[in-house]
């Protein structure tokens, strides 16, 4: 079938600011947009520019704005779409070019919580024991893949800049619900700061955005409850 | 489009300790050894670390823990050996068997979120190839996080790598390495994808740890961005490339796509169904069946296809899970239930899903010794300041074809062998000088690529690669076919000599840097199909219809390449054999 596809484009070297572009490209039905975007790229437009990387949804590198909501661009087909398919970059970030954004303020938010585990007991010489029942726990936050479909769905973040943002959040609740990890109350005080949690307005959009399927929101609030618990 | 400086500006000069080069599992392991010695030490990636192709592996990663049932790392060591067909190196091996078991321990430490045993401890599958006591029958020794074992190792290194103050350069692409095997490593020229700059970074010690290259065939599980760039600058800089000839084919791909449905799959027990709806596995390997290695099974299902048992007579064969339950599939297979359901629109819990078998892995690659040290004869000679863990390298632990888990493994263990040897080695060691103007080459060639205003698509030619290499050099292979195909390989490169990319500006130039990642490929298939004619022998993935069986009195060797004018070299150096002696490799 025949598509249309409207790519929002910007070369800082060319243009002064972003404008839309129209292809016509032939796929078949189960395509992902990834396969559009190449053939594109490599058929009519070789300057056409993206990330990607594993091309099944694992890696994180092509989240971007498709007919309006967050995506991976190797995980939404053309028949889930239709046969006019508009593509912008991730909103909230800085476009460095076509759908290319800047992740350094993203990396730099993750980083701010504290994202690994922190155990500084002398480890033991085999496993550190978890039941099913704790791993279960924050099994749903593991999943994360930093593509940051999240946190630029996000309008509280869209607002406030400051804002840590959905991403960041669900790495804290990963290792705040980890039975192995000792610096829950660390990350808790960091994120009842005023940039934390108490941005989040449970608009749920990051919910809907996340590739993995990971309640973003509940994750959130989960965490909201365990400061407040905190402080009762 | 000629107000852009004909040639890319280097303006900066960096001086590190050590160099790491790529940030899968091995880099990054690496980098925390690194980190843990004090060395100072900056990591280069293409990508971001977190988008590194380990995140993709899915089914565990083996270690002879015992958990679950009795298990041995001779065991273990065993079973890699003649999964190999016994051109594992078996001092090697040992090695491998023996450190997966701390570096498991050690990544749980580090807070991997493994599956759990009902008393806590950690879980573990049967995986192909992985058996008790020699061989008898399957063992559950592969550890694993849902069929997220990669993604969880990836993150687990990556947010360790942060705790400890890891230095990355994100989206610098390597394209040079500085220094020859007489010389020894110098460093690497980097471009910074954000303005096109070229950089030099210096330093005394450089591992490369850039992955595979399965993007030189058409069906391919890899990522895009696999595509051989540090093995290829090791073979430009004059280091011979082990045992290249050794391909994987993992059985179990989406139709047309490639994309991997892991073996955890089959290791829960999973069937393969041809098109009558036989397990025909139990005609080809009748202890093992679904779980026999996997050159063993990708040749049987080519072989079920070609005798007209395919699905519909077609060119695929069903993965059938059906029968596992949705709580095992949701549970233990959530992701590969996934991929069936968003790529090919099938229903796991109620209809058998179409696969085909996928390049997957490269046993050969960079050859090293089991520190990690590049090496570059036959007789082992270390060359200096140069280091190579992960895909890239050859231990060679994987022989002739690597076990299911293995890759895991062997970044794992020689990713923090090699952190601890580059951190041994650099200590009051003297950062060596590149010659002035070590980068004009690169910058005269990239500058070439960008900036000419004829020539052909390099995406063109990168594709024509890949579907000769599919048809000539994939699970069967012939002469005939093979010298079509060094014909074929000569004249792309000849193309791409003359190709040219549309996108002439310096930002975030993909158009440039995809270009020239099909000059790695490029290198990669002319080390592969040269290796490949002249081992007249079938041996693990290498299968030649015109020498259908494995030769030891000729062939029980590794292969080195050496880049030449006219085609590479060809010289071979002798395999290591302590423990197991050959036997014909049945399951």
């Amino acid at each position: 079938m025949q598509v249309d596809v409207r790519i929002l484009r910007y070369d800082p070297q060319r243009d002064a600011k972003p404008h839309w572009e129209a292809y016509q490209v032939e796929a078949e039905p189960m395509a992902r947009v990834l396969d559009l975007l190449h053939t594109v790229k490599w058929e009519q437009d070789g300057s056409l520019t993206f990330r990607r990387s594993c091309a099944h949804g694992v890696c994180g590198s092509d989240a971007m704005l498709i007919n309006g909501r967050n995506r991976l661009a190797c995980r939404i087909r053309v028949d889930q779409l239709g046969r006019k398919i508009s593509i912008a970059p991730l909103p909230g970030l800085p476009v460095l070019k076509d759908l290319v954004v800047d992740m350094d303020g993203f990396f730099a938010k993750l980083r701010s919580v504290e994202p690994f585990l922190i155990n500084d007991g002398p480890p033991p010489a085999r496993e550190r024991r978890q039941s099913p029942e704790q791993r279960a726990r924050y099994d749903d936050t593991t999943k994360c893949i930093l593509c940051a479909a999240c946190t630029s769905s996000c309008p509280s973040f869209w607002a406030q800049p400051g804002y840590v943002g959905p991403a960041a959040i669900v790495n804290a609740h990963r290792f705040i619900f980890d039975s192995r990890d000792e610096a829950a109350e660390e990350r808790l005080e960091i994120l009842a700061d005023k940039d934390g949690v108490w941005r989040c307005r449970t608009i749920f959009n990051c919910t809907d955005a996340c590739p993995r399927g990971i309640n973003v929101t509940q994750a959130i609030l989960e965490v909201s409850a365990a400061i407040v618990e905190r402080h009762a | 489009m000629t107000d852009l400086a004909a040639r890319p500006r280097v303006a900066v000069q960096h001086v590190y300790e050590a160099l790491i080069v790529g940030a899968g599992g091995a880099g990054l392991w690496a980098a925390l050894e690194l980190a843990r010695a004090g060395v100072r030490t900056a990591v280069l990636t293409k990508l971001y670390p977190t988008r590194s192709h380990t995140g993709a592996a899915q089914g565990g990663v083996c270690a002879a823990l015992g958990n679950q049932e009795e298990d041995h790392w001779e065991w273990h060591m065993y079973d890699t050996v003649k999964g190999g067909d016994y051109l594992t190196d078996q001092d090697a091996a040992e090695v491998l068997a023996q450190e997966a078991i701390e570096r498991v321990i050690e990544l749980e430490h580090m807070g991997l979120p493994f599956n759990r045993t009902p008393d806590g401890r950690i879980d573990q599958r049967r995986f192909g190839g992985h058996t008790r006591n020699f061989g008898e029958g399957p063992v559950r020794r592969s550890c694993y996080a849902a069929d997220r074992t990669g993604h969880m190792i990836l993150q687990t290194l990556y947010q360790q790598c942060l705790k400890a103050g890891v230095l990355f350069f994100d989206e610098y692409h390597v394209v040079d390495l500085l220094g020859s095997p007489t010389t020894g490593a110098q460093g690497v020229i980097a471009y910074r994808l954000a303005d096109g700059e070229l950089q030099v970074f210096r330093a005394a010690a450089v591992l490369l740890a850039t992955g595979g290259f399965g993007r030189m065939f058409r069906v391919t599980s890899n990522a895009h961005t696999l595509t051989g760039d540090g093995v290829a600058l090791a073979y430009r800089a004059g280091v011979p490339l082990e045992d290249m000839e050794f391909y994987q084919f993992h059985p179990t791909g989406i139709v047309g796509l490639g994309i991997l449905l892991s073996e955890a799959a089959r290791g829960e027990g999973a069937y393969l169904l041809n098109d009558k709806g036989e397990r025909f596995m139990e005609q080809y390997a009748p202890t093992l069946k679904e779980l026999a290695p996997r050159d063993m099974v990708s040749r049987s299902i080519m072989l079920e296809i070609r005798a007209g048992r395919g699905i519909g007579g077609k060119d695929y064969v069903y993965l059938d899970v059906r029968h596992l339950g949705r709580a095992v599939i949701e549970e233990k297979l959530p992701d590969i239930a996934d991929f069936a359901r968003i790529y090919q629109g099938v229903e796991p819990l109620t209809e058998p899903v179409p696969i085909q078998p996928t390049a997957h892995y490269a046993m050969g690659g960079i050859p090293t010794d089991i520190h990690g040290r590049v090496v570059i004869d036959a007789a082992n000679t270390v060359m200096p300041g140069l280091y190579a863990a992960g895909e890239c390298a050859c231990v060679s632990v994987h022989g002739a074809n690597r076990l299911g888990t293995n890759s895991l493994v062997d970044l794992l263990v020689f990713g923090h062998r090699a952190g601890r040897a580059m951190a041994d080695d650099v200590r009051g060691a003297l950062v060596p000088e590149p010659p002035p103007g070590a980068h004009e080459r690169v910058a005269g060639e990239l500058g070439a690529l960008r900036d000419r205003h004829e020539g052909e698509n390099p995406a063109h030619i990168r594709r024509e690669l890949a579907a000769a290499m599919m048809d000539d050099c994939g699970i069967f292979r012939s002469d005939a076919g093979l010298r079509r195909l060094t014909v074929k390989v000569r004249q792309l490169q000849e193309r791409f000599a003359r190709a040219r990319v549309q996108d002439h500006g310096t930002v975030f130039n993909t158009d440039l840097l995809e270009a020239w990642e099909s000059g790695y490929l490029l290198d990669c298939a002319e080390a592969t199909v040269h290796s490949a004619i002249a081992r007249t022998e079938s041996r693990g993935a290498h299968f030649r219809e015109d020498h259908p069986e494995r030769d030891d009195a000729a062939w029980l060797k590794h292969t080195l390449a050496t880049r030449a004018e006219g085609g590479p070299q060809l010289t071979y150096k002798p395999v290591s054999i302590t423990r197991f002696q050959p036997k014909p490799r049945t399951y």
